[in-house]
């Protein structure tokens, strides 16, 4: 269809446009400034490791690591934030209890929680996964619930007065119209488990991409290798965001 | 409303009996509504009118069941209204329609909170869209619509569980004076193949008098009926029925009715809207105040 073949120009472009001026100016720094590769190695040299980083079979277990801890991470959190935070929005009881503990969990900085977490859960999925659900918790819960508060309540008299059951409301009239609102909060969170996921595995973590930066960069003096990582790292960052920009797309595109 | 209702039950027929509705507003209690008492025969057209406050959307929630009045009895055919009366369809000021969904879902969307299966209820809301001249517009979003499709999409959806009263709060008043008039007239042609009872909150005397049979006026706020004014005008009724001496005669009733005040009163409250405000201020100095205290 060309619609939707329009729709990922007009998504990918951007990106795309964004890599090459990046690309190019990387490689003025390099060559102005004329330093050696364990400073900053040049383009060409880390996108040859890269590519031969995962031919070899050297990313896949790490990349594949981090990617399941930030996918259940994100999906614990947001799941769990879109509840508490329409629980925050309807009950006045709800977010007197509760609103201090979040306010207090998401200050205390994640990056002092993370070994605490690792020393109780060990340095496997558990750890990471929690540490992923907290940082994306807070931006979907106070995003749901903003949302949630401004749904028109001239549409909620609608619904009482065709009869529609608490469910009903919820599904058919609050839940579609804090969309919009709740999918900008799952912007901010995916980004933000993608960094609760590096710094849940530099904590202590036997793979990852988190790991693999570590490795490279303390014991295999392989530069290249390190800064192909920190490419697949903003790599895997920028395909969980426009995911997100995409599912935003077909489900409020249309009728905003 | 004191008849008895096995003598005379006319179908969607309604009786309000000395309702009364208050709103607590800062504490203390603002009567909106006081000792309301009128008959709305079953399939006829009656169009409540008054000033801005009187209660007029407040009587017509009272009437759907969506608030309880606190004295008085609203019977539909010797029926207590119930919460969120389901014989009642309801037109709302603004079209209130879901902008995520397409024209055919919105007037689905009642059947569909009744559990009407997929198909019949696409079935019914073709229809519905055929009567309001909207067959067309099946696949839009309401954004996609103009002001005055989005109200009679409203009305569709309103009709959708074939009530057998539809109850209109001012539901033209946000459109220009041309299509406003075209709008009454497909009414009245909407309501002659539907036969459903009519009660229609108004602004506009000339809207009262064109659409209803009986037009009950209310006073300033808190609400009371000040006269119920028969329209003698026949049916069907054209358009120019509005150029008649009967026609004329009604709204003159009307008018006095209402202390001579300009056919708009919607302009007229607007108008004098700023001065109330400063009227009301002129108890509290507050420019002595830059906190805004009081």
């Amino acid at each position: 269809m060309t619609a939707t073949a329009t729709r990922w120009r007009s998504l990918l472009l951007p990106v795309l446009a964004a890599a090459v001026v990046f690309v190019l100016g990387w490689k003025a720094i390099v060559v102005v400034g004329n330093y050696p590769p364990f400073i900053l190695p040049a383009p060409e040299v880390v996108g040859a490791r890269l590519v031969e980083a995962w031919l070899e079979g050297t990313m896949t277990p790490h990349a594949w690591a981090t990617l399941s801890e930030i996918g259940l991470g994100f999906s614990i959190g947001a799941g769990l934030a879109v509840v508490v935070g329409y629980l925050l929005a309807r009950s006045p009881l709800a977010e007197k209890l509760l609103s201090p503990y979040l306010v207090a969990a998401q200050a205390t900085p994640i990056l002092a929680l993370a070994p605490l977490l690792v020393l109780w859960l060990g340095t496997g999925l558990a750890a990471k996964v929690v540490i992923c659900t907290l940082i994306v918790f807070f931006p979907v819960a106070v995003a749901t619930m903003v949302g949630i508060r401004s749904v028109d309540a001239r549409l909620l008299e609608l619904g009482h007065s065709l009869r529609a059951t608490r469910w009903q409301v919820f599904r058919h009239l609050e839940l579609p119209a804090a969309l919009p609102q709740i999918l900008g909060g799952m912007r901010v969170g995916v980004t933000l488990a993608v960094i609760g996921a590096i710094v849940g595995e530099w904590a202590g973590a036997d793979r990852g991409l988190g790991v693999l930066i570590n490795l490279a960069r303390g014991s295999l003096f392989d530069f290249p290798l390190m800064f192909a990582t920190l490419l697949t790292i903003a790599g895997i960052a920028i395909v969980l965001y426009l995911t997100v920009v995409l599912v935003e797309r077909a489900l409020v595109g249309a009728w905003r | 409303m004191s008849r008895p209702a096995t003598e005379e039950r006319a179908l969607a027929a309604i009786s309000l009996a000395g309702v009364s509705r208050s709103f607590t507003v800062d504490g203390r209690p603002l009567p909106v509504l006081e000792q309301i008492s009128f008959e709305v025969p079953g399939h006829g057209v009656t169009a409540v009118l008054g000033p801005n406050g009187s209660g007029k959307s407040t009587l017509l929630r009272l009437v759907a069941g969506l608030i309880v009045a606190d004295h008085g009895s609203i019977l539909i055919d010797g029926l207590p209204v119930a919460d969120a009366d389901q014989r009642v369809g309801l037109v709302f000021q603004e079209p209130r329609l879901l902008p995520w969904r397409r024209a055919i879902d919105n007037v689905a969307f009642p059947l569909e909170l009744a559990g009407v299966g997929r198909v019949e209820r696409s079935e019914r809301a073709r229809r519905l869209l055929d009567l309001v001249g909207l067959d067309t517009f099946a696949r839009a979003y309401p954004h996609q619509l103009s002001g005055g499709m989005r109200q009679r999409l409203a009305i569709a959806r309103a009709l959708a569980r074939d009530p057998s009263i539809l109850l209109l709060d001012e539901p033209f008043s946000a459109l220009d004076a041309l299509t406003r008039e075209r709008f009454n007239a497909e009414l009245l042609e909407l309501w002659q193949r539907t036969g459903t009872t009519i009660v229609i909150v108004t602004h506009s005397i000339a809207e009262a008098v064109f659409l209803a049979d009986e037009v009950v006026v209310l006073s300033a706020r808190p609400g009371r009926v000040v006269a119920r004014v028969p329209v003698p005008l026949g049916r069907p009724r054209p358009v120019t029925a509005m150029d008649s001496a009967g026609f004329a005669r009604a709204a003159a009733a009307i008018r006095a009715h209402l202390g001579g005040t300009p056919d708009d009163l919607a302009a007229q409250e607007a108008a004098a809207a700023p001065i109330h405000d400063v009227l009301e201020r002129a108890g509290s100095p507050a420019w002595f105040d830059p906190f805004g205290g009081g």
